[in-house]
């Protein structure tokens, strides 16, 4: 039964923080090379499934979790590192978030951590990963400025410029356009698509629109509960659920 | 009646507001009233570098050199004790220890600071000092040495507080982003937040500094008050504020040595102020680069 096209698979997977349950027995996997979007309100279990995937729920002490997360066939939480898994599966954050250093500083960031102090690699890894993130004309030279000063969309690709720095082979994105403008949010849209021909991309959005624009297929969650998954010309058609019809349509947050 | 009583109500808090403001210049004109009158006498250079302090010979010599320096020494002894302890305490509480731990440990630090330091002072002399002795093979412990010790738990619970307050300031997701690229925790700590926290560090040190330099209780019960120059950490050694404690209290009231003491104030307050404001400054320094 081990379809290799499975890039994650996702078994009974219940996730409670201090008991309180955030995520309800969920199953269902995402594809290599797919942007599988994933829509629903608020206190949905969104987030805390992105979380759950490289492991940043870790941080929490009332987290906790039962049911299995496999990547590549293995056990996140019994045969990966979890180092390892981070790096492996990167993440974009709601709210644009580099670090308090240079732009050089915030893409060599990862990979000096995992060991690489050559200075020649790391100038290539920081080219090359501007201009995956499509920021590169606008950022090559003002390398040792401090990230701090790009704008809100700039800052964001810089976010996601950094998690390329690290080859990841997922992406997660956590509502990655919730403080942006339409234009900074078209160039990030633009830059989904792009990288979905390399890799496995994970988009949490409160926009129905954008998980239309973008996603292969959509995920519907309702309460940590997950309602439908399907590709996203069907759930935005027809739908099998009168809830995701509802959500769709208007009707819940 | 209404606008009389907004009135009275608004005058008092106005009073109240600026007091604190009235307060400080009224000590510090008194001060200065006071301790430049020894000025009148004895030349300032030969006040803050003569190597000897006889207040009582005749005539008295009032170099004050030996004071400044035991301070120095002392405040010097404790920065070094405290200043790594302090920060990885804060850092502890504030990035590692569980929640439990955490608020155990906050009450404890808070417990320190409470402590009177005259009771820090009676518990040095009848354990520390003995110890002290013994440990060195000392003629007396007496020494700068036990001062320092005593003096760095007394600025810990200062710079571990504020420290963790800096540390609690630093934003949640420069935290995530870090670990989410894969470092470590103890990478996070030291490549992102630690220099994020900077200046409330330097801060929270140097507050820590300032409540060193203006103890008295405990250092002068423990630091054998021998106004000498000191040479090493195991001698006795005097220090400004405990010579203003010790003889303010048998000096003649207009004489040179009474006004002497006051100068050693002018003194001790010249260096608070300006331990004070490079706290300031490096507090404020945070604020304008956000």
């Amino acid at each position: 039964m081990v379809n290799t096209d499975q890039k994650i698979q996702i078994q009974n997977l219940t996730v409670t923080y201090a008991g309180v349950p955030a995520l309800k027995n969920a199953n269902f996997f995402v594809q290599e090379n797919e942007i599988l979007g994933i829509i629903g309100p608020a206190n949905s279990g969104k987030t805390t499934f992105l979380r759950t995937l490289n492991r940043l729920n870790d941080l929490d002490p009332r987290y906790q979790y039962s049911g299995e997360v496999l990547i590549d066939q293995k056990d996140i939480y019994r045969k990966w590192n979890v180092f390892e898994l981070r790096k492996k599966v990167g993440m974009v954050f709601a709210l644009p978030s580099p670090l308090p250093i240079s732009i050089f500083e915030n893409l060599a960031y990862g990979p000096r951590r995992d060991g690489i102090s050559n200075r020649k690699r790391l100038e290539e890894i920081v080219e090359q990963s501007l201009k995956a993130a499509f920021l590169w004309d606008e950022a090559k030279d003002r390398l040792q400025e401090s990230a701090m000063k790009l704008s809100g969309g700039q800052q964001q690709r810089l976010c996601i410029a950094r998690t390329l720095a690290l080859e990841p082979e997922v992406i997660l994105f956590d509502e990655p356009c919730s403080g942006l403008d339409p234009i900074s949010t078209a160039k990030i849209e633009d830059a989904m698509r792009e990288l979905k021909k390399k890799y496995t991309l994970i988009l949490v959005t409160n926009n129905t629109k954008q998980a239309a624009r973008v996603s292969d297929r959509v995920a519907f969650f309702l309460m940590g509960e997950l309602v439908e998954i399907d590709q996203a010309q069907k759930i935005f058609t027809i739908p099998k659920d009168k809830r995701t019809e509802g959500y769709i349509s208007g009707r819940y947050g | 009646m209404r606008k009389y009583y907004e009135f009275v109500v608004e005058g008092l808090i106005f009073i109240s507001g600026i007091a604190s403001i009235i307060f400080v210049l009224l000590i510090f004109i008194f001060l200065l009233k006071e301790g430049l009158m020894l000025f009148r006498q004895v030349g300032v250079f030969e006040f803050l570098f003569g190597e000897h302090w006889y207040p009582i010979s005749e005539p008295p010599r009032l170099g004050i050199l030996p004071l400044i320096l035991g301070s120095l020494w002392v405040t010097f002894g404790a920065t070094v004790i405290s200043v790594p302890i302090g920060v990885a305490c804060a850092i502890y509480i504030g990035e590692i220890a569980p929640g439990w731990l955490r608020e155990i440990l906050k009450a404890g630090v808070e417990l320190l600071a409470a402590i009177p330091s005259i009771v820090l002072g009676f518990i040095g002399l009848v354990t520390l000092v003995p110890l002290v002795k013994k440990i060195f093979h000392l003629p007396t412990g007496l020494t700068a040495l036990s001062g320092s010790i005593m003096l760095a738990f007394m600025a810990m619970p200062t710079i571990v507080s504020i420290m963790e307050d800096a540390l609690n300031a630093v934003p949640r997701g420069y935290r995530e982003g870090s670990v989410a690229m894969g470092a470590t925790k103890w990478q996070t700590i030291r490549r992102i937040v630690l220099p994020s926290a900077s200046s409330g560090i330097i801060a929270a040190v140097m507050l820590g500094i300032g409540r060193v330099i203006g103890e008295t209780m405990a250092v002068m019960m423990i630091t054998g008050n021998a106004a000498m120059i000191p040479k090493s950490f195991f001698q006795p050694v005097r220090t400004m504020t405990a010579t203003i404690a010790a003889e303010m209290g048998e000096t003649v009231q207009g004489s040179d040595h009474y006004f002497a003491l006051f100068a050693i104030g002018i003194v001790l307050f010249a260096i608070t102020f300006v331990v004070n404001l490079f706290a300031d400054m490096s507090l404020h320094q945070k604020q304008a680069r956000v």
